[in-house]
């Protein structure tokens, strides 16, 4: 089976200045790769970079075996603050019809398949609780599922999600972790940024971050005591 | 007391061909002004209506179109805070406002080379709603058609645009192709919209009946057609406003939606007060529903 994503040697980062280089790793389908690290450690970076927002300073990076930012409708991305307007008059259900549009493009109009996943997405997250409520009246949380359910909508084949947790009670993190291993089961490889170091638990692999590859590999020997003292500059129980 | 409300309408033609002007000039801004409220761009909207000043005022001292004089400054308007803000890494506010100033400044020196310098300077920035020919309103019924066309066709990378760069991006959209289509747009109801209220209360059309709709709309649509309302609306008791106390017309108009806006805003914020008091009593009178203890 072909690699969702490949990275040899690749560099990140704006500008002339890269944040990380000599990033290296195969990502198959149904895998999950969580990244690690401390705010500005190029977890977002890399993310953006995967997902054809930023350029590669150098290396070679291909997802679905082509350029990033290539595939639109095989690639979903969850950014790190999905931005929610106080003045976007728009209900849950508009939001993540949103995430079809990669698939319907400028003019093709939404057939029933299109409104069937978007009903599946929101049930999924639980946002068809408030499918009609507008997105500027929810709380956090309930905006997180609700943008969680619009990067569903797209049926992509790699997921980027840039701390999907972020702004999620304890049953809500569950909730994302049982979606990641959804997916993952109908062969999606995912990409997830995160600070939660449980989040790794399920993971195939980790990659710890302090603005280079501090380790890699395993849940196991990657978040070592000594990999998260570099890290981190202390401990973290897990 | 109808003939207070609908005589002057009835009886003076260039009053009816402003108010055919104005709800036509309400339509396009309620359709472009609704993007330019969604994705922040009130100030760009004002650079756009000021930056066709000196296209106009050269219009008027060499003798060619007035429109097309507003759609070349329009046009180098856009040009200009496109690649300031590449270029020299300045951010959006600071181009825009560079750009602004320069172009005013521009089209009042033109301007003061005019023999009617004070009149034609007034007109250009706050309009001639009176003076509305029938060429005037068959070339804004034609914008109101292409505004309508680009928005609809558009509809879908404009959302995004008003959600988040980066999600349009990744959605197959091009983030730069599109904030330039909603730029013409925006250029182009400006050049329709200039002659019936002027350069500097045009904005005043894009954005207080696409806020109002913004207070109580679920849909982009429905915010349209609430913005489109206000507008008219306001057209009309402007205008009336204008007849009977002899006050500027244009002002008149653009006044009245503000004031439309504020009592909207005002109605949804005490709407929000009632329904803050309701839970508050709601939740002292059944404590037990959120695990609260009260202790006597």
């Amino acid at each position: 089976m072909s690699a969702r994503i490949e990275a040899t040697g690749l560099a990140v980062g704006y500008g002339h200045r890269p944040i990380v280089e000599g990033l290296n790793f195969s990502l198959q389908p149904g895998e999950l790769l969580v990244l690690i690290g401390t705010n500005g450690s190029g977890k977002s970076t890399l993310l953006k970079t995967l997902a054809g927002l930023v350029a590669a300073q150098s290396g070679d990076v291909n997802v679905l075996g082509a350029a990033p930012g290539t595939q639109h409708s095989l690639v979903g991305y969850l950014p790190q603050h999905p931005v929610s307007s106080h003045t976007l008059p728009l209900r849950v259900e508009d939001v993540v019809a949103m995430g079809r549009y990669a698939h319907l493009g400028l003019t093709r109009r939404a057939r029933g398949e299109d409104h069937r996943t978007v009903q599946e997405s929101m049930e999924r997250t639980g946002a068809i609780a408030y499918k009609s409520r507008p997105l500027r009246d929810l709380s956090g949380g309930q905006q997180q599922r609700t943008h969680l359910a619009q990067v569903l909508a797209r049926r992509a084949d790699v997921l980027l999600l840039d701390e999907p947790t972020a702004g999620l009670d304890l049953v809500g993190r569950q909730a994302v972790a049982e979606l990641v291993a959804q997916e993952r089961a109908r062969g999606v490889a995912v990409v997830m940024a995160t600070h939660e170091l449980s989040d790794a638990d399920t993971a195939d692999m980790v990659m710890l971050l302090a603005q280079r590859v501090v380790s890699q590999g395993s849940p196991t020997t990657a978040l070592t005591d000594a990999a998260l003292r570099e890290c981190f500059g202390f401990t973290q129980p897990h | 007391m109808g003939n207070f409300f609908f005589g002057p309408f009835v009886d003076n033609e260039f009053l009816r061909q402003s108010l055919y002007a104005g709800i036509l000039v309400s339509a396009i801004c309620a359709v472009a002004g609704t993007f330019v409220v969604l994705r922040g761009l009130a100030f760009t909207g004002d650079a756009l209506a000021h930056g066709v000043v000196p296209g106009v005022a050269a219009a008027l001292l060499f003798g060619f179109s007035g429109v097309l004089g507003a759609a070349i400054g329009a046009g180098v308007m856009m040009s200009g805070v496109s690649v300031v803000t590449r270029r020299y890494r300045l951010s959006g506010d600071t181009a825009i406002g560079l750009l602004f100033v320069g172009m005013l400044a521009l089209g009042v020196i033109i301007q003061s080379r005019s023999e009617s310098f004070a009149g034609d300077l007034t007109n250009i920035l706050f309009g001639e709603v009176l003076g509305v020919s029938n060429s005037d309103l068959m070339w804004q019924f034609i914008a109101l058609v292409a505004v309508c066309v680009v928005a609809w066709l558009c509809r879908r990378p404009f959302l995004l645009l008003s959600v988040d760069d980066g999600l349009t991006e990744t959605s197959g959209f091009s983030v730069k192709k599109y904030h330039n289509i909603m730029l013409a747009m925006v250029a182009l109801t400006v050049v329709a919209s200039f002659q019936t209220v002027g350069t500097l209360l045009v904005l005043g059309l894009l954005i207080a009946p696409a806020a109002t709709g913004a207070l109580f709309a679920r849909r982009i649509g429905i915010m349209m057609v609430v913005a489109a309302v206000v507008g008219i609306f306001s057209t009309y008791v402007g205008l009336l406003v204008s007849y009977h106390a002899n006050v500027a017309a244009g002002a008149s108009i653009v006044f009245c939606s503000v004031l439309v806006f504020t009592a909207c805003a005002v109605v949804v914020e005490v709407q929000r007060w009632q329904a803050h008091r309701k839970d508050i009593h709601h939740d002292h009178d059944q404590p037990h529903v959120h695990g609260h203890v009260h202790v006597s």
